[in-house]
């Protein structure tokens, strides 16, 4: 593992909101995805994870929303904590309630329920009272206009920017404190992506809410991000600042593995 | 005309009967994608249970609540030790671990209860109404009138409330429906105590027409191509594909019958199913895959 320069976001060190430990994590007690990884996001911090197609990016965000149960895969090494406590081995939705919403890759809207639904659908785990469902959804509206054009389309007829956004504004009706974020730039214009990270942002100064997001777009990814990963064949291969990995100008060694 | 109006609406409703049963298959289908072989015993067990503990005296409405209870209790321990462990698993899994539960279900219902045949009297009397020189049975229309009801009261739980919400939610994305909070588990359990009361509404209606019995069990065998036919996740498409049973295998016994020497209901249905399959295999309303390329 390359280390760059000792301090990276001063925060994380001392407290961090998620530490992940040395996890490894096999898929059916067979296929290794993800042999040794260590991170850890602060309160509020924005961490990018790059890495190649099948780099372990997505199996990382997985154990760590607890959905790898889901795929019958197993954390079968190292420690996952939120804020101190140990939370690996818990079930997604439990995750959830104790503030860690996964946006999967892909998107992954409910295509049959409408726009508003999927919203609604995203306020249920704080069960909110009428009033402040509403307000939860217009709050969502007012980062994402273009939702509230389309909220009686059934989701699944939505364009992809648009579904993404649904994604992100239905996981942040959870009232998380951690958004781990799969691929949000998967198969958009460049446009939009630009956008939705401006949107991430956003979000992540007025609510502090911190995001973990998984790209394989380096430089979008680190223009919006604090600090940075690189994974490389389920290992950590470089921790450092973004503007570090941004100037830093042979990523693309580790992409193509060279 | 009137021997065709006749057989063609005597058809739609007794078809009815058949989109009751339907309906508890698409609830469970819808929600976890597994065809639950076992709503045929349990919908016996539910009629069986109703009718048992009304003869040991109890009046109609609370053997009716109290088997609601032991419906939901069912479903708690269903989920519990074979939808939970088998999380995740083929469908084809699912399907099987369905057909085992069917026969513990059956079993427990005739270890329990008997294998008699009761008669259950809701008091309908089976008396023929004339709409002008049109004949209709007052007990089909009762049942139609059951299963219209029925149908309403499920499409405004499903689009109206937050557990019909979740419902629909982990129906389209098991994942993603977790990634937010929603508890799978919890949503199987309700999904299987209101497709036990949809079975024991069918139970009723179908044991009041024919005595509660064993042979109850075999309705499953009626509501495949009802399925097949509407679609598997559509509650209108179980009672449109109901009514397209009914008529159609009523039609074909009035007018091919007597050429054939009649006995045509029970395999007509099936001969439709096919040629559906043939051109719409996923069912009149059954959902595809909605997605924007």
């Amino acid at each position: 593992m390359t280390k760059f320069s000792s301090t990276p976001a001063v925060v994380a060190a001392i407290s961090p909101l998620l530490e992940v430990t040395a996890i490894e994590v096999f898929y059916e007690s067979s296929i290794l995805a993800v042999a040794d990884v260590s991170l850890r996001v602060g309160p509020g911090e924005i961490v990018a994870l790059l890495g190649a197609n099948g780099a372990g990016k997505s199996t990382t965000l997985k154990a760590i929303s607890g959905l790898v149960l889901a795929d019958r895969a197993v954390v079968s090494r190292g420690d996952i904590r939120l804020r101190g406590e140990s939370v690996a081995g818990i079930a997604a939705n439990l995750l959830a309630a104790r503030g860690i919403v996964h946006v999967l890759e892909g998107r992954h809207v409910f295509g049959h329920l409408t726009v508003e639904e999927n919203l609604r659908a995203g306020t249920f785990l704080r069960r909110p009272g009428r009033r402040e469902m509403e307000r939860g959804i217009e709050e969502i509206y007012g980062y994402f206009p273009r939702l509230r054009t389309k909220r009686s389309t059934p989701a699944g007829l939505t364009s992809g920017g648009e579904q993404q956004m649904l994604a992100i504004g239905r996981a942040l009706l959870t009232r998380p404190e951690l958004v781990l974020l799969d691929e949000p730039s998967m198969g958009l214009a460049p446009i939009i992506v630009e956008e939705i990270f401006e949107i991430i942002t956003a979000l992540n100064r007025s609510n502090g809410t911190a995001f973990l997001i998984a790209e394989q777009n380096v430089a979008v990814s680190l223009r919006h991000a604090h600090r940075g990963y690189v994974l490389d064949n389920g290992r950590v291969a470089i921790e450092a600042n973004a503007d570090e990995l941004l100037a830093r100008g042979n990523l693309a060694d580790i992409y193509l593995g060279v | 005309m009137s021997l065709f109006l006749e057989t063609l609406i005597g058809g739609l409703l007794a078809g009815t009967m058949y989109s009751l049963v339907a309906i508890g298959f698409v609830l469970i289908y819808k929600a976890s994608g597994v065809f639950n072989f076992a709503q045929g015993s349990i919908l016996l067990f539910s009629a069986l249970l109703l009718v048992t503990l009304h003869e040991a005296g109890l009046p109609f409405v609370l053997s009716a609540a109290l088997t609601m209870l032991v419906l939901i209790a069912g479903a708690v321990v269903i989920e519990h030790t074979v939808l939970r462990p088998l999380a995740n698993r083929s469908p084809m899994t699912l399907f099987m671990a369905t057909l085992g539960l069917s026969y513990v279900v059956e079993g427990t219902a005739q270890g329990l209860m008997g294998a008699q045949v009761h008669a259950l009297d809701l008091g309908i009397e089976d008396v023929p109404i004339f709409f002008g020189d049109v004949l209709v049975s007052q007990f089909d229309l009762i049942a139609a009138t059951t299963a219209g009801t029925l149908a309403l009261v499920l499409a405004l739980l499903f689009n109206r409330t937050r557990i019909g919400i979740s419902l629909r939610a982990v129906a389209d994305d098991t994942r993603a429906a977790l990634s937010i909070g929603i508890n799978l588990n919890r949503i199987w359990q309700i999904v299987w105590a209101v497709a036990g009361m949809v079975g024991l509404v069918a139970g009723v209606m179908w044991g009041a027409r024919q005595g509660v019995q064993f042979s109850l069990s075999l309705v499953v065998l009626k509501a495949l191509p009802v399925l097949i036919i509407g679609g598997f996740t559509s509650i209108g498409g179980a009672i449109v594909g109901g009514l397209i049973v009914g008529a159609a295998e009523n039609l074909a016994e009035t007018y091919i019958g007597p050429f054939i020497g009649g006995g045509i209901t029970p395999w007509f249905p099936y001969v439709l199913a096919i040629a559906f399959l043939y051109v719409r295999p996923a069912g009149l309303f059954g959902e595809r895959a909605l997605e924007r390329v």
